[in-house]
């Protein structure tokens, strides 16, 4: 397509003159956005669509979960559980409905495998449901030992330092106590952030975000069609009681129909890190930990909200600060994933002979009028409203409905946990594995940035935001340098 | 004196409602500024008592009283003696140690009181002495209004006052002297002193009393009852009294490439700000909005600003308020605000108009369609002034400016207001007219 974003087209900056890199997306002289001159692909802004679910069967589970392909589609959008032996619970512990695949695409007769043993040879995925029923599938037990990140890090302390926005990083250091304007390079930066030569905001520190913990690596951008990034995200280590490790990582994105959805995505990614961080250690169920953490970020989401706005019992907090939440634990044998909304979590195995996996399913309007059985895939996502999401953290959501799975992969993968900013432009599991670099289990800050650089080429519409952990979580001490 | 311990040097703030959000390629900027200036002396209780004030308590500020004593003041005879009455309310108003001088408005100008090119001190003594005075007033000559102001100007400056006021009263047309000479008294006594200007009967032009009143930043208003002028009197003396600070000035900074398209005050009147501007350094002008008591009003500014990428954002522009110094220095009164512009491609968001900038834009339109539909009944033209003030009488209605709406409703018909439509009425008071043409550029705010 002609109008798709071409920065190497571009020899010269058109704001400046000044020569360009191939790879640049933003002039090195002048900050123009080189991305800006091209038309974007179509956006998929996260917002809410009240009273969505009003006309669906009260009945019908929120999470219809796992879905399987048709047989005959062609569309890359229309797969959502190839691996079709992936299977879930809702946080309630009860199963969720599952309906027959007798065509499945890849010769696998039933969609449940009851444990990894029974696993046929050469199975296409190794990503399991894991019955929360069935507590002795977590062999969770002491003895406790010192626990410490790959890194070295204390595992209560996740390395805060963020590293410089690209696009300033490669600018000129400005004089001894002033800050130069990235889009003027003349004018000062003023003490609320705008230059004072040709008013430009200048970036801000959450415009660009990296955190690298050994075993898990985050990276959060602004993306280049919104002017501030109303994701976040929290990344952690921690130990379970029998000393074996825990990594934990939440990516929300905040609501942008919403006010202060900046605040609302950072206020659950901490909430829900620190609950995960409170009760791992205990020796708390995973996936009941899981839960929780959601239910602590909702509540610091619901605290955000103003209550001088309240409007009656039925629409308490007309507008009120709100975000989606996606979170994975990985241990050494288990793999949690939670949610609400449509942020998603994928499964990349290490030997991509086999099969990726999308391990959420979204909130919104489109999944919902497919689990309802109201359209067919295709029908729905060309809906424009099929990215409302119908789930979501804060004061105005209906009802708090976290959804919640537990996995035994059986093989070495990576987890990608992400914001729509991200899937957007890799929405089918294997559209997603053919981004993530193959090193991304060794590799996982330079994979989330691959990433984000993905989501940035393809036209960054949206904020983005990636967190990439690899299962098995290593155990202490390894991939130290 | 614990009820008065209130500082009389007043808080500003400074509160920006604006949609930021502009679609690709779009330049235009609109936000309205509410300036508020809070927690100076202004009491009312205490202003309408003013033996409660003891000398040097308030803002020191100096008065004239200019009282129109032309020939056509005599008619009615009731005319002056109300003028005299009103003109004592207003010495009476006035609260200890504040300099005032009264003076007699002619073809020429005359001080009455004190005399000698002086200012007197109120007390109960230099009132009294005052109020004498006033006997001597009397009816015969004609009217040129430029030379009481430029009196009144060198009367005021002559006291070191932070606070210096006129209030005009006139009767009639400015008929001797030409329009060149009252711009020019205008321009030269701009900045220097505030003052508020009232018409008693209905032989006076009404855009030379508004005229006034922009020009030195004060109110005007038709006193069609002379028995009524002392009252107004009273209430604007108050008034003059409440003020805490001088010559404020609304600052803007705008960025490189911008182009300001205007800046008026849109609350409690429309005031056209833009030709106003004086520099102020590079990108920032001045625009000078008088003296201040405890009170609000609300500024409409238009920018043009480059424009930018989808997703940039920008400063259009910076708002701040400053008291321009004699030797070019300012003083900063703090307060400021960020006027903003920010590209997206959510059109939701970029084609959704502010209330407040809708509010006043509407208020703004009322005030000039009134002003329109007035000249045009008086060219005769019935179709376009049926037209212009059908639309005032629309969007009267729709922003809730009842006052503004009984005063239409005193001049037209009204058929269906939400319509706009109405016919004119055949007969029309003068004062009527009069009336809605002075406060055409009342406005209201926006509904809560
Ligand atoms: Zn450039
Ligand atoms: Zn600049």
């Amino acid at each position: 397509m002609s109008q798709m974003p071409q920065p190497t087209a571009l020899s010269r900056c058109p704001s400046c003159e000044e020569p360009l890199e191939a790879a640049d997306r933003f002039c090195g002289a002048c900050g123009y956005d080189l991305s800006a001159v091209s038309a974007p692909p179509q956006d998929h802004p996260t917002i809410t669509m009240n009273g969505t679910s009003a006309g669906l069967p009260p009945a019908a589970p929120s999470v219809d979960w796992p879905l399987a392909p048709e047989v005959d589609s062609a569309d890359v959008s229309a797969p959502v559980h190839r691996a079709a032996d992936i299977r879930g619970t809702d946080s309630g512990g009860s199963e969720l409905p599952h309906p027959e695949h007798p065509e499945h695409p890849h010769g696998d007769p039933a969609g449940v495998r009851p444990s990894v043993a029974k696993r046929p040879a050469g199975q296409p995925s190794g990503v399991r449901f894991d019955r929360p029923s069935e507590p002795d599938e977590y062999p969770l037990a002491p003895p406790a030992g010192e626990v410490r990140t790959a890194e070295g890090h204390p595992a209560d302390g996740p390395d805060r330092e963020v590293p410089a926005d690209p696009r300033t990083a490669d600018l000129p250091a400005p004089p001894a106590g002033a800050k130069v304007c990235v889009a003027c390079r003349s004018g000062q930066v003023d003490t609320d952030g705008y230059c004072e030569n040709c008013g430009h905001a200048q970036p801000r520190e959450r415009d660009h975000m990296e955190q690298e913990l050994g075993a898990v690596a985050a990276v959060s951008d602004r993306g280049l069609r919104h002017h501030r990034n109303e994701d976040a995200f929290a990344i952690s280590s921690t130990a379970l009681p029998d000393g074996s490790p825990a990594v934990v990582a939440v990516v929300c994105d905040g609501v942008s129909s919403a006010t202060r959805p900046d605040e609302a995505s950072l206020a659950a990614s901490r909430a829900a890190n620190e609950s995960l961080l409170a009760a791992l250690p205990l020796g708390t169920h995973p996936q009941q930990a899981m839960h929780e953490a959601i239910v602590a970020a909702s509540e610091a989401v619901n605290a955000l909200a103003d209550p001088s706005t309240a409007q009656g019992e039925h629409a308490p907090h007309v507008n009120a600060p709100a975000c989606t939440i996606v979170s994975a634990v990985v241990t050494s044998a288990l793999l949690i994933v939670g949610w609400v909304g449509d942020s998603r979590v994928y499964w990349i195995p290490v030997d991509r002979s086999s099969l990726p996996a999308r391990l959420t399913e979204d909130d919104s309007w489109a999944a919902q009028m497919v689990a309802a059985g109201l359209m067919n895939e295709a029908e729905a996502y060309a809906d424009e409203r099929a990215h409302a999401i119908t789930g979501w953290l804060g004061a105005d959501a209906y009802e708090l409905e976290p959804h919640t799975v537990s996995f035994k992969p059986d093989r070495p993968g990576v987890v990608v946990v992400c914001t729509d900013g991200l899937w957007n432009y890799a929405e089918a599991a294997e559209d997603m594995a053919e981004v993530v670099p193959l090193d991304a289990a060794e590799r996982p800050l330079h994979s989330a940035q691959v990433l984000v650089g993905h989501a940035l080429d393809g036209g960054g519409h949206d904020n983005v935001t990636v967190a990439v952990m690899p299962f098995p979580a290593p155990s202490q001490g390894a991939g130290s340098a | 004196m614990a009820n008065f311990s209130k500082s009389n040097v007043p808080q500003f703030s400074v509160d920006v409602y604006q949609n930021e959000y502009l679609p690709e390629g779009g330049r235009e900027v609109n936000a309205i500024v509410t300036v508020s200036a809070t927690g100076g002396g202004t009491i009312g209780s205490a202003v309408a008592a003013p033996h409660l004030y003891t000398a040097g308590q308030g803002p020191d500020a100096a008065v004239a009283i200019m009282v129109d004593c032309s020939g056509s003041m005599d008619y009615p005879p009731a005319k002056m003696r109300n003028a005299r009455d009103a003109t004592a309310a207003a010495i009476d108003t006035l609260r200890d140690g504040v300099h005032f001088a009264v003076i007699g408005g002619t073809h020429v100008a005359k001080e009455v009181y004190p005399g000698n090119g002086r200012l007197a001190v109120a007390d109960t003594a230099t009132r009294d002495q005052a109020k004498q005075a006033l006997r001597k007033l009397s009816a015969g000559g004609g009217t040129a209004i430029g030379t009481w102001l430029r009196l009144a100007d060198r009367l005021l400056s002559s006291a070191e006052v932070s606070i210096r006021h006129g209030i005009v009263l006139t009767d009639g047309r400015n008929e001797h002297e030409s329009p060149e000479d009252l711009r020019a008294a205008l321009d030269s006594c701009a900045g220097r002193f505030t003052c508020d200007a009232r018409g008693v009967g209905t032989d006076w032009e009404v855009k030379e009393v508004t005229g006034i009143a922009s020009a030195l930043l004060g109110t005007a208003d038709i006193v069609a009852d002379p028995a009524a002028l002392a009252a107004d009197f009273t209430h604007m003396m108050e008034t003059a009294m409440g003020k805490e600070v001088a010559d404020v000035a609304l600052r803007l900074w705008t960025p490189v490439g911008t182009e300001i398209k205007f800046v008026k005050q849109v609350a409690p009147t429309v005031e056209e700000l833009t030709a106003r501007r004086a520099e102020a350094g590079p990108r920032a002008g001045d625009y000078p909005t008088g003296s201040w008591g405890d009170e609000s009003r609300d500024y409409h500014v238009c920018v043009q600003v480059p424009t930018a990428a989808v997703g940039q954002e920008m400063l259009a522009a910076r708002v701040s308020l400053v008291i321009p110094q004699g030797d070019g220095s300012v003083q900063n009164l703090g307060a400021q605000g960020l006027v903003r512009a920010v590209w997206t491609d959510d059109m939701v968001a970029s084609t959704s108009i502010n209330p407040q900038v809708a509010h006043y834009t509407g208020q703004a339109e009322l005030a000039q369609v009134i002003q329109q539909g007035l000249d045009l009944r008086k060219a005769g033209d019935v179709d376009g002034a049926t037209a212009k003030l059908g639309r005032a009488v629309q969007l009267a209605g729709a922003s809730g400016n009842a006052d503004t709406a009984k005063l239409l409703a005193k001049v037209v018909d009204v058929v269906d207001a939400a319509a706009g439509t109405v016919r004119l009425k055949a007969r029309v008071a003068e004062a009527d007219e009069m009336t809605l043409e002075t406060r055409s550029t009342k406005t209201v705010r926006v509904k809560k």
